[in-house]
């Protein structure tokens, strides 16, 4: 009966070519819409992992509590023998060391006298090692104004912004004038090696950029840092994962009472990206299953029409002596093929676009100029398995209960009136 | 080093004599009167007791007065070379490293000084408390066995680093034993304690000053004067900014 129904539904376009075509639409749009919201909450979570917190990161007792501060004084040392535990017990995850540090940038003239000076916010990454991935984490290449990025010690990167405020050349020394990891007033030269400019106010207002050896040194740092990040090699957040990882560090290197004891703490301890993990969890399910509600709503209600328009067909049907529960079933099983077809067409156009959408993105850089906010600029979608089913149950299903519902009507017909009906 | 001259000044005016029936502001006139030396040499070194160990750093400083001042600190070998010249208002510093003067000046001030409980405004600030506080005899305590009046400042300008200051001075030397800094809100901000009073040249001095910002943690910083001369001659381009990069 399958295949009878099935030559029926491929041959007769005016019952099947619509609803399949709102199917196939509805699911398309469920996983594309599902697919691209999870990409873009991902992908937000990711940015802010690779600029600012790591899917972990180790600290000392006392810097995470005072964490907003960036207290040196309190950071982390002999690091290398930390990384080399780290780098022993989870070989999953790579690590970089990175120093934030506040200061004044002073720009001397020919004399040596102070020319112009402004308040500086500095990062210390690894620039120079061979096979250093922070220059991608932070987006240098792209972001570089004018200028290379720094290929020796002592040069820096400046946001373009303050390298105009200040008045300088590349080329030109500037001091760093900063507090050392002791407290002490801290004077250190750098060379001006390029600009950057990251698209966000706060970042493009007085950020200095520097090779993490030369700010060790600099701060009177050595073999210590203030934060210790640690990335999934696959650049991909997993809490559990992380969760795991963290607790294991912690009951072999952490000493609660020892305010420098280094503590491992998740992406999610850290610049309320808790809250935000969460709501894009809870938002990414809201938003699906509203997305989901309405599509099953409008393939439902295509189920029912197509049942209401075959009212006569089934009257026809009836009256040349099909039975009601026959009758019923074969409107079941047709609506049924519908929704597989559609929900399969559906599905694979949505994932076929999202997976387009995963590798390629969708370049918002143009219209990212003046944003205030750092922000990724190209959004990507991302395909889970959940893409794989959650268009496709309610395709299938809305269309199916649909039709059940219109079908029940066929129960309610009387066969002495069936004539009568066609008549009119 | 400001705060530090206020409490030298305070210091080296040992007085004699009848002085119960001095009121507040009599009693830092008179220390305002007595502030006997021209200038002064000293060596010292600064012991800070920060959270995470100890570090002594070692200096010489010439003062002319209460307004110009050099320093050069002599160890450890990261600081050594780093020179200050205080003129008036104005502070300068050079770092060898860098071979840079910069004037110390805005939110600068308020960092410490080579890590310790003092900031640069603490060395910055103008001795002459009389016109600045209202001072008042608030009663009398005994510290470390010496007899001491307790004194209330209270400021009546804006431009001051602390609003309230309570000062212990030794009744008989006139030598101040402690002093503690309030902000507006009745916050205590700093502690000073001195002790190992000397009689060097005639005058009562404390030679080892405990400093403690309130609200940093660690033990505070200790300075210990090793050695101090009055009334010597000081060659005039020390107080330049050229003697820096010398």
């Amino acid at each position: 009966m399958i295949k009878f129904l099935l030559k029926g539904v491929l041959r007769d376009k005016n019952k099947s070519l619509l609803p399949i075509f709102v199917v196939t639409l509805g699911v398309f749009l469920t996983v594309l819409f599902h697919s691209w919201m999870t990409g873009i909450l991902e992908q937000s979570i990711e940015f802010n992992a690779q600029f600012s917190t790591g899917h972990v990161k180790v600290v000392t007792n006392a810097y995470f509590e005072n964490k907003d501060q960036k207290p040196n004084d309190l950071a982390l040392i002999n690091v290398e023998e930390i990384k080399k535990k780290l780098k022993n017990d989870y070989p999953e995850m790579v690590w970089a060391e990175r120093i934030l540090f506040g200061g004044l940038i002073d720009a001397p003239d020919e004399k040596g006298e102070t020319k112009a000076q402004g308040p500086a916010a500095g990062f210390g990454i690894d620039m120079l090692s061979e096979g250093s991935k922070e220059i991608d984490r932070f987006n240098l290449e792209k972001s570089l104004k004018t200028g290379s990025l720094p290929n020796k010690r002592n040069e820096i990167l400046i946001s373009h912004d303050f390298f105009q405020k200040l008045g300088i050349k590349l080329g030109d020394p500037v001091t760093l004038i900063s507090s050392t990891m002791y407290g002490g007033m801290a004077f250190y030269n750098f060379t001006v090696a390029g600009t950057v400019e990251f698209g966000s106010a706060a970042m493009d207002r007085g950020s200095i950029i520097a090779d993490i050896q030369d700010v060790r040194q600099a701060l009177n740092m050595e073999d210590a840092t203030g934060e210790l990040l640690g990335f999934f090699k696959n650049d991909y957040f997993d809490q559990e994962k992380a969760d795991r990882i963290i607790a294991d560090f912690n009951s072999k290197y952490n000493d609660p009472e020892d305010e420098f004891s280094p503590l491992m703490v998740s992406l999610r301890d850290q610049s309320n990206m808790a809250m935000f993990v969460d709501f894009a969890d809870a938002m990414g399910g809201v938003i699906s299953a509203i997305f989901i509600i309405a599509m099953s709503l409008v393939l439902w209600n295509a189920g029912l029409l197509g049942g209401l328009r075959r009212y006569g067909e089934f009257g026809v049907r009836l009256a040349i002596g099909e039975e009601k529960n026959h009758l019923y079933k074969t409107l079941i099983y047709e609506s049924l093929i519908v929704g597989i077809i559609g929900s399969v067409i559906g599905s694979v156009a949505g994932i076929g676009l999202s997976v387009y959408l995963e590798n390629h993105g969708f370049d918002t850089s143009g219209m990212m100029k003046d944003a205030t906010i750092m922000m990724p600029t190209v959004f990507k979608a991302k395909v889970t398995t959940a893409s794989y089913y959650l268009g496709f149950i309610p395709g299938v299903l809305s269309t199916t209960i649909g039709s059940m519902l219109a079908g029940i009507g066929i129960y309610k017909r009387q066969t002495a009136q069936l004539f009568k009906q066609l008549e009119t | 080093m400001k705060q530090l001259s206020i409490l030298l000044f305070l210091i080296i005016t040992s007085l004699t004599g009848s002085s119960q029936n001095l009121t507040g502001d009599q009693i830092i006139e008179k220390v305002d009167q007595n502030m006997s030396s021209e200038n002064q040499v000293f060596t010292s070194k600064m012991i800070v007791h920060g959270r995470r160990g100890d570090r002594t750093i070692g200096s010489k400083t010439y003062a002319v007065g209460e307004k110009k001042a050099f320093t050069e600190y002599l160890y450890p070998e990261r600081e050594a070379g780093t020179k200050m010249l205080k003129l008036e208002d104005k502070l300068w510093i050079y770092s060898p490293s860098t071979d840079r003067t910069i004037q110390i000046a805005g939110h600068m001030l308020r960092q410490s000084v080579m890590g310790s409980d003092m900031s640069y405004e603490d060395m910055m600030e103008d001795a002459t408390l009389r016109d600045k506080y209202n001072t008042e005899i608030i009663g009398s305590e005994t510290i470390n066995g010496r007899n001491c009046w307790v004194l209330s400042l209270t400021a009546v300008v804006e431009d001051v680093n602390y609003y309230k200051r309570k000062v212990w001075i030794d009744k008989e030397r006139y030598v101040p034993l402690k002093e503690e800094l309030f902000a507006k809100s009745g916050t205590l901000l700093k502690r000073t304690e001195l002790s190992n009073v000397k009689e060097i040249e005639g005058r009562w001095f404390p030679t080892r000053i405990v400093f403690k910002d309130m609200l940093k943690k660690g033990e505070g910083t200790e300075f210990i004067i090793e050695d101090i001369k009055f009334n010597v001659d000081i060659p005039k381009y020390l107080m330049t900014k050229a003697s820096l990069r010398k």
